[in-house]
């Protein structure tokens, strides 16, 4: 492996398709893109199919980046679907010290309990809970875009906030219910989520 | 001001035809390229432009739409990719022996056998002869930047070109871009005024006839002088548009070539995970350089090989597979263009990325240091080589002659 010259940061997410992590992705990038980042967000594309095991990058710089490759070494790992942690080695090529950010119902010392050659920290979000409290059915998006936000401090929280309302108000314009729901999902989940 | 904005290839193209306006659309979708003509209609349902989009059955009809309007005298545009541009293949020909200006998207895509989405260049490398021009692009603003000069091209030149990205990594990837506003773009474009068309009644025109051997032969001579004549159009084209962006084309862009001993060229969206290879190799004291070809039809022979010839060793690399067993399209013509100059380098050529497989900074790495290998060694080896590929040769050097450390 050779060393990234600039100080990119890279985030690879797993998922299953049809659950929205390339949308994630791509809302990552734009935040990113809002804060004044060099972004590139973009998905690996193979035959598409529902629940299948998918993966979307992210690099966020304040550079422009040039590279087009896949990330082979991440800075952080984004977990969509626990239940990937069987079928994928999510953790290949992660870090040292990169974080496990993932979707799920379980504590950290359970998270960690599955993977027991992990040392690296972790940090677990309720999505569907958060989701569904908030904005009242299970849209996993906002609350896993906080979490990443929130755990790889790539973004200033204060500013990624405001940005997030104006986007939200731009594409919800004639659904002012669904913006403040999603602010709330933001909000409860910059909150309550914390790296252990 | 330019606009900062964010999107991917498809969506900057998408703009890029919203802000040209063309009188006609062909449209047949095929994956990666179908988000240009699904962006494109949003904008026809908005009013936004008063295109004739023509929703037709198969891109061999595309191709058909977009001829018959130029013929007629109009702005044509379309979009494919891989076996799409493969059904358009009988009109590919049509159209640039008839010299209608059209300009065509690409979202470069490997053709099937066996079945992929993948991005390859093998779809547009197969129509390298069909007497299009063809000009890539490393990124979305390279793409968006490629088609607003593309028009222009096209008109003066009276060949249809292909503007050309990866498929995926370019067409799908969101990353930030510099949009051009609305007027601006108009006023570079122009508005389009044909020398010669079928509506025209004053002088009746004849598109398309019969060419006997008293004739044919001639009609494609002028098809070869059009595109040894476009060479300067590019340039031309490419100077208004720094005019107006402040953004520099060319042929070909050399990344760190004053004093390198050694260099990759390559084609697309490659060429920017190696200029990050080259970034860390530089940083380690190696002097290594890239040129990432712009054009390829015109192949601009003289200044690529002139440029080439500063170095020891270069690596042409090829995203398509010509089964020729002498290497990819890329690396022929390139090879051929050193001969006749003294001093000429080494040169070897890789395939590489066939149907989506991924290229890394790592590859590159190995790539330059098999060329200093062959520099300090004098022994080019074998010259037609794979990256990145499992081979059950390559314990024994095979493909990848790797070099015995």
């Amino acid at each position: 492996m050779t060393e990234n010259s600039s100080k990119t940061m890279e985030i690879r997410w797993h998922g299953r398709g049809g659950q929205g992590a390339k949308t994630a992705c791509l809302l990552l990038a734009e935040a990113a893109f809002f804060s004044g980042k060099y972004v590139q967000g973009f998905p690996e594309y193979g035959p598409e199919r529902m629940g299948a095991p998918i993966t979307a990058y992210n690099r966020i710089s304040d550079e422009p980046c040039s590279v087009h490759s896949n990330i082979y070494y991440p800075d952080h790992v984004v977990v969509v679907d626990e239940t990937l942690l069987r079928t994928v080695d999510v953790l290949k090529g992660l870090k040292d010290g990169g974080i496990l950010i993932i979707n799920t119902r379980k504590t950290a010392g359970e998270i960690r309990e599955l993977l027991p050659e992990f040392e690296g920290p972790v940090c677990v979000v309720d999505a569907e809970r958060i989701s569904t409290e908030t904005l009242g059915r299970n849209f996993p998006n906002t609350p896993m875009l906080a979490a990443v936000v929130k755990a790889s401090g790539v973004l200033d929280l204060g500013q990624f906030v405001s940005d997030m309302r104006r986007s939200f108000e731009h594409k919800f314009h004639d659904k002012p219910e669904v913006i403040e729901g999603n602010m709330k999902a933001l909000q409860k989940t910059l909150d309550e989520v914390e790296v252990e | 001001m330019a606009i900062r904005e964010r999107m991917s290839g498809n969506e900057a193209i998408a703009e890029a035809m919203r802000q040209v306006d063309p009188d006609v659309m062909g449209a047949f979708p095929i994956t990666p390229s179908t988000e240009i003509p699904e962006y494109f209609s949003e904008f026809m349902a908005n009013g936004e432009v008063s295109t004739q989009f023509v929703p037709v059955e198969s891109e061999h009809s595309a191709m058909s739409v977009c001829i018959g309007a130029s013929a007629a005298g109009a702005r044509a545009v379309t979009a494919t990719s891989s076996c799409g541009l493969a059904y358009m293949w009988e009109l590919l020909y049509v159209a640039a022996s008839s010299r209608l200006p059209i300009t065509m998207v690409v979202s470069n895509r490997a053709l099937t056998g066996p079945i992929s989405i993948g991005n390859d260049h093998s779809d547009s490398m197969g129509a390298r002869d069909s007497g299009w021009m063809q000009i890539y692009a490393e990124d979305n603003q390279e793409v968006y930047d490629n088609f607003l000069q593309a028009i222009l091209i096209t008109e003066a030149t009276r060949l249809p070109i292909m503007v050309c990205q990866d498929g995926f990594i370019t067409s799908h990837g969101v990353s930030n871009i510099q949009l051009i506003e609305d007027e601006k773009v108009k006023e570079f474009v122009g508005e389009y005024e044909p020398e010669q068309y079928l509506l025209n009644h004053d002088r009746p025109l004849a598109v398309g006839p019969y060419g006997t051997a008293p004739y044919y032969m001639e009609v494609k001579r002028q098809q070869a002088q059009a595109m040894k004549d476009s060479m300067p159009v590019i340039l031309e084209v490419a100077e208004k548009f720094r005019q107006m962006t402040g953004r520099s084309y060319g042929f070909f862009e050399e990344y760190m070539m004053e004093d390198a001993e050694v260099a990759v060229v390559v084609i697309g969206s490659s060429a920017g995970t190696g200029k990050e290879a080259v970034n860390r190799l530089r940083a380690e004291g190696r002097k290594v350089g890239l040129i990432k070809l712009r054009v390829f039809r015109p192949f601009p022979r003289i200044p690529l090989a002139e440029a080439m010839c500063r170095v020891r060793a270069v690596a042409v690399m090829d995203k398509a597979e010509s089964f020729s067993n002498s290497g990819g399209p890329l690396f022929n013509e390139s090879r051929s263009a050193l001969y006749d100059l003294p001093g000429r380098p080494y040169a070897i050529n890789y395939i590489y990325g066939l149907g989506g497989r991924d290229i890394t900074v790592d590859d590159f790495y190995e790539i330059y240091r098999d060329l200093f290998i062959i520099a300090d060694t004098n022994d080019p080896g074998d010259v037609y080589r794979y990256i990145g590929v499992r081979d059950s040769r390559y314990e024994e050097g095979g493909f990848d002659h790797r070099s015995e450390e």
